[in-house]
């Protein structure tokens, strides 16, 4: 809301800085988000005076002006007819940006220089005279800025303000907050309704259909108006704080609208069938071209203010095309209401209109504020519009608005605020805001909140009020007492953030990327159709098609990184993201979050130096990682078992592995496929892991107990085995490790080969045993026969050869 | 005969002598002194010498052979003392290391645990909550009825009529209170959503908001928390001030700002020549709130607090740039 000083200074008396009272404002909860000075563009218009005026060679109604601007003269090209040398005028010079918009610089007009550009009244807003060049009186010194001259000054605050406080979307409303401010009273304006006659119930009536909606309906008529534009001081008003003026009727509706927060309509009564307004809720599907020209189709919840047989406005959010006051116009029936606030709102979002009027009704007005108003609009129409007033009011009022009475303990009040205010100030401070307030004994206050208060019901409303008016920043800080109940430490989240810790030592940036994606996601992923991912939650209002649907998967996202980074010419590129994935239970209920941690490994494995040749990374780059990354955290057993091809989709078959914990699915590594890195426009692999974060902090181990540390020495023994290709070496090492032989502490991979002498369709594996005993140094004899049972077994169960 | 080994003692100085390294002495030693070494062979060949001479030979050869070790440890020991004096066999230290690898955090998460560590501190546990909301915990029982005005301080990503994105992390407020009892301290970080993209916002962006109920808090302890946070995350000097406003769950409700990081108050384009910052927003728990919960509102009162991590992490890293956060630039990212 703009708010003009000048204009409020009609209300209460300002004699603070404007910056003052902008703080002041804002430190009392209504934020002035600017302060500007309204005719600071006359700073560029200076005070001239026309010294010879010559015709313009080439265009009849054009001439040439020498105009003194104090310095120097310059020469203008000038249309006006009034222009004379001798004359002193207003001088636009180049930079200036008028009102309208219009920027003056040097320019040639018609083969002819002009530096500057000499302005009517109405072009400076500061009159209405459209015929000529303003004249300013001969005692300015020219040269002099147009402000400074004819001390032109207004500062417009811009305020935000909170939904809560309708009461301020007013002058008269903010005037009573700075009242307060600076200890002075309110002058209402004084109406004075000239003299009226006839009888107003026996030319109109108005009927109320839904009382619910509409609580109450008041209005005047006015007739034998001329419709027309408005005095200069009337559009000075609306100017001042933005508003374009239309014509003298709309104009002061308008300006009674800012004046009091009460939105007004006034209908042309003419166009009125039978001359009646009946308040009602429109059919379904109605149409209805209001004000703007547009057409709107209407539900059958929507009040409507019709005539005696059709409608003619939608009941406090705009008029209609059909009553419009026109220049014609000689009859006014002038609207002043109160509509549910609920009903305005639904109103305003199924016709997306939302206008000043609604936002004033949906945040609520004052409901006894109605015919103050109406009389107020009455008086300025039959002043201005010279008209006559038709004696009476139509005041329809079904449902009286009863103020409640709050019961304010001053104890609690202290306590809620942390203040030591006694009975005395806390009354005062509300009574300074127009609250009425009763003493009820020692410690109660009965207060009752002024209609305009709309947003006042409870004692905390009353207490934020006090502590408003006190100043929150005198309030004196203390510090809650300790309890001594503590819970337990949130698990989830302190794992959640040791994984984000180990993974940023692996060398994996942490990324964070949008939980909406697109539609298309699980196409360019190469879902299956029965893929539980497919499974997308859709946004109905989203910002873009890319961004419709919440994730079901962060590849995605990480595929979406590694190709913007490849743009930026970044080609080895470690990261990772920890979030939520939504799975749809259907558009009407909460879809299952799942929290999931995924990493996204490319280029090479380690940055380009003099120590070795950049070597690409690989799928047992990233398992090494994973595989410790799970030793870190104690998570045994972990299988890496290899994924079925028809369960492969955006990772290659025969490079994916799926990753088990206890025999359950907790996530999986592979290599993405040319055909998924093409739909995300990316030309180099990439491998990636998905790990389900509920599943593994489900699993993670209770506190390992501690494994005493072997005192004797262990021997190790080699084996390599001939065996099938297709046999995988995880399994070898599981089997193995099944058998449970007591002495084997530990077995590994020591070397893979196939190929000559090794025959076709075989590899051999090489195996490192470790063994050890707790209780004794092994002998050589004791670990050679142990080590021979345990190769027989592995060399039976995977049908494997020794080599020859 | 005694020329002979004077001759190989002779050959055997002059070519440790002219050694590189010490394993060029040590292949002398072993030429020489070694068991097929030519001294050692010289030794013995004695016995087919005249009887005579063999007494005087030996003598000699193994006075040579003394003296030949003598001059080959010598030797080695002046290549040692050598290489450790003037770096003889020194590397470019200047040269780059093997490259190792260390990964970052997201500054919204170093910012996060910054904020969630202060109130920890303070005794607040974290918690957490679903980003997808029914309209009840989102509006509702943080008393934003239906067709309220006040539903257009937030612009809402609707799933249904019923289901929306989170526009705020205080619903996790009222899943809190209606698992558990008072007293409550807690803060809850978390990403929310908002229909809303231009320079200063991003469809998604992350908060943290707190919470604390008990008997008699005060609008007095509030400050006092927030005054102790805002000190602890800026500085122990920065100005700050609590401004009236309003949200729909808290009454009296509060904005806190602090004197601006950038101009220090002077006014400049990030405060909007306001010479302020919103930091946080705030507020004494809404009755209507608790009445909700099933709280008692006679016994119990509390303060809630949300403020905007990526604002915290702009104004902390000097990042002018909001949507950076989200677009994963590996150049950013390593920043932090």
């Amino acid at each position: 809301m703009k708010i003009s000083l000048n204009w409020l200074k009609q209300y209460v008396p300002v004699d603070i800085p404007a910056t003052e009272l902008a703080d002041k404002l804002t430190m009392a909860g209504m934020e002035v988000e600017g302060v500007t000075e309204r005719f600071q563009f006359l700073d560029s218009v200076v005070v001239g005076k026309i010294i010879e005026v010559s015709p313009h060679p080439n265009a009849d109604k054009l001439r040439l002006c020498q105009v003194n601007i104090g310095k120097q003269i310059i020469s203008v090209v000038c249309g006006a007819p009034n222009a004379q040398a001798g004359m002193k005028i207003p001088c636009a010079l180049p930079g200036a940006v008028l009102p309208n918009g219009l920027a003056v610089k040097k320019s040639t007009i018609r083969g002819e220089a002009s530096a500057g550009m000499l302005c009517s009244e109405t072009e400076l807003e500061l009159g209405l005279d459209t015929s000529g060049l303003m004249t300013l009186s001969d005692e300015l010194e020219e040269g002099i800025s147009l402000n400074t001259a004819l001390n032109l000054s207004d500062t417009v605050l811009e305020i935000d303000l909170t939904p809560n406080r309708p009461d301020c979307l007013s002058f008269i409303g903010i005037a009573r907050e700075v009242a307060t401010m600076v200890d002075q009273p309110v002058s209402l304006p004084e109406i004075r309704l000239p003299k009226a006659s006839g009888q107003i119930t026996d030319l109109t009536s108005v009927t109320i259909n839904n009382t619910d909606l509409c609580p109450r309906y008041t209005a005047r008529l006015i007739t034998d108006i001329t419709v027309g534009p408005s005095p200069f001081w009337l559009q000075d008003r609306l100017l001042s704080i933005g508003l374009k003026p239309i014509n003298n009727i709309v104009d002061i509706t308008n300006f009674v609208m800012l004046e009091q927060g009460q939105p007004l309509h006034a209908f042309d009564f003419d166009r009125l069938a039978e001359n009646r307004i009946v308040v009602r809720t429109a059919h379904d599907k109605e149409s209805f071209t209001t004000l703007d020209g547009k057409e709107r189709l209407l539900r059958d919840t929507t009040l409507m203010i019709c005539d005696g047989e059709k409608p003619v406005a939608v009941g406090g959010v705009m008029g209609g095309m059909n009553s419009e006051i026109e220049k014609t116009t000689t009859q006014v029936l002038l609207e002043s209401a109160y509509f549910n606030p609920i009903s305005i709102r639904k109103t305003a979002k199924h016709l997306t209109l939302n206008t000043d009027a609604t936002h004033r009704f949906e945040r609520g007005v004052d409901p006894d504020g109605t015919l103050t108003a109406l009389n107020r609009a009455a008086q300025l129409i039959a002043e201005i519009g010279k008209g006559h007033l038709i004696d009476g009011i139509i005041d329809e009022h079904p449902l009286p608005s009863t103020a409640n009475a709050i019961s304010l303990s001053m104890d609690k009040t202290n306590q809620h605020l942390g203040t030591s205010l006694n009975q005395t100030q806390i009354s005062n401070y509300l009574q300074s805001v127009e609250f009425n307030v009763e003493i009820k004994d020692e410690d109660t206050l009965i207060v009752l909140a002024p209609s305009f208060r709309v947003d006042v019901s409870r004692p905390e409303d009353l207490m934020e009020e006090v502590a408003r008016l006190w100043g929150y920043n005198n309030i004196k800080t203390t510090f809650p007492k300790i309890s001594g109940v503590t819970n337990l430490p949130n698990q989830s989240s302190q794992i959640k953030d040791q994984i984000k810790n180990v993974m940023t030592g692996y060398g994996f940036s942490e990324s964070i990327t949008y939980s909406f994606i697109g539609k298309d996601a699980c196409d360019r992923l190469s879902l299956a159709e029965n893929d539980d991912r497919r499974k997308m939650l859709n946004i109905l209002n989203p910002i873009s098609e890319d961004q419709s649907v919440m994730r079901t998967s962060l590849v995605p996202g990480l595929l979406e990184a590694m190709h913007r980074n490849l743009s930026h010419q970044i080609k080895n590129l470690q990261f990772f993201e920890l979030g939520k994935i939504f799975i749809s239970n259907g558009q009407a209920q909460q879809p299952t979050e799942t929290e999931m941690l995924a990493g996204l490994w490319t280029g090479t494995r380690s940055e380009t130096s003099w120590h070795s040749k950049s070597v690409a990374c690989d799928f047992f780059d990233l398992k090494g990682i994973l595989e410790d990354f799970f030793h870190y955290f104690k998570m045994d057993p972990i299988i890496f078992s290899k994924m079925d091809a028809e369960l492969c989709s955006y990772t290659k078959a025969g490079h994916t592995a799926q990753i088990l914990i206890n025999g359950m699915p907790l996530g999986l590594i592979g290599e993405i496929t040319p055909d998924v890195l093409n739909n995300f426009n990316i030309k180099q692999p990439a491998f990636i892991f998905e790990i389900n974060v509920n599943t593994f902090i489900a699993n993670l181990p209770e506190t390992k107990m501690f494994v005493p540390i072997p005192k004797f020495p262990f021997t190790d023994r080699d084996i390599t085995l001939i065996v099938d290709n297709d046999v995988q070496a995880g399994d070898i090492l599981d089997k193995v490790r099944f058998f449970e032989e007591k002495l084997m502490e530990d077995i590994c991979v020591l070397d893979v080969y196939s190929g000559k002498p090794i025959p076709v369709g075989k590899k051999s594996i090489s195996l490192r045993i470790i063994y050890r005993s707790f209780t004794e140094t092994l002998s050589d004899r004791q670990v050679n026969l142990v080590h021979q049972q345990l190769t027989g077994r592995i060399i039976q169960k995977f049908n494997a050869t020794l080599p020859v | 005969m005694e020329n002979r080994i004077e001759q190989i003692k002779a050959e055997a100085l002059e070519s440790v002598a002219e050694a590189a390294d010490i394993e060029q002495i040590k292949s002398l030693s072993v030429k020489y002194l070694g068991r097929k070494g030519l001294v050692s062979l010289f030794l013995r060949n004695i016995s087919q010498l005249p009887v005579n001479e063999r007494p005087e030979a030996g003598k000699q050869a193994n006075i040579t052979k003394k003296e030949l070790e003598n001059a080959f440890e010598k030797a080695i020991a002046d290549f040692e003392a050598k290489t450790k004096d003037d770096g003889f066999n020194a590397i470019d230290v200047s040269l780059p290391g093997r490259p190792s690898s260390q990964g970052t955090l997201h500054p919204i998460t170093h910012i996060t645990r910054q904020i969630c560590s202060i109130f920890s501190r303070m005794g607040f546990d974290i918690a957490e909550g679903p980003e997808i909301e029914t309209d009840y915990y989102n509006f509702e029982a943080l008393n934003i009825p239906k067709n309220h005005p006040a539903r257009d301080m937030q612009d809402t990503f609707y799933v249904s009529d019923n289901i929306v994105l989170r526009t705020h992390t205080s619903p996790i407020q009222v899943h809190i209170m209606e698992q558990n009892a008072p007293p409550i301290r807690i803060v809850a970080p978390g990403k929310v959503y908002r229909c809303d993209s231009d320079l200063t916002h991003t469809p998604m962006f992350n908060q943290v908001e707190g919470l604390l109920v008990d008997e008699h808090v005060s609008f007095g302890d509030l400050k006092g928390v927030l005054e102790a946070f805002v000190h602890e995350i800026f500085d122990e000097q920065i100005s700050l001030r609590f401004r009236p406003s309003f949200f729909p769950f808290t009454e009296p409700s509060a904005e806190v700002d602090i004197l601006c990081v950038m101009c220090r108050g002077k006014g400049c384009k990030v405060c909007s020549n306001t010479g302020w910052l919103e930091v946080l927003g705030c507020g004494m728990v809404h009755p209507a709130v608790f009445e909700n919960a099933g709280y008692d509102t006679t016994r119990y009162s509390g303060f809630a607090f949300g403020m905007g991590v990526e604002r915290l992490a702009m104004l902390k890293y000097g990042i002018n740039d909001l949507r950076i956060f989200f677009e994963s630039d590996h150049r950013f990212l390593r920043q932090f």
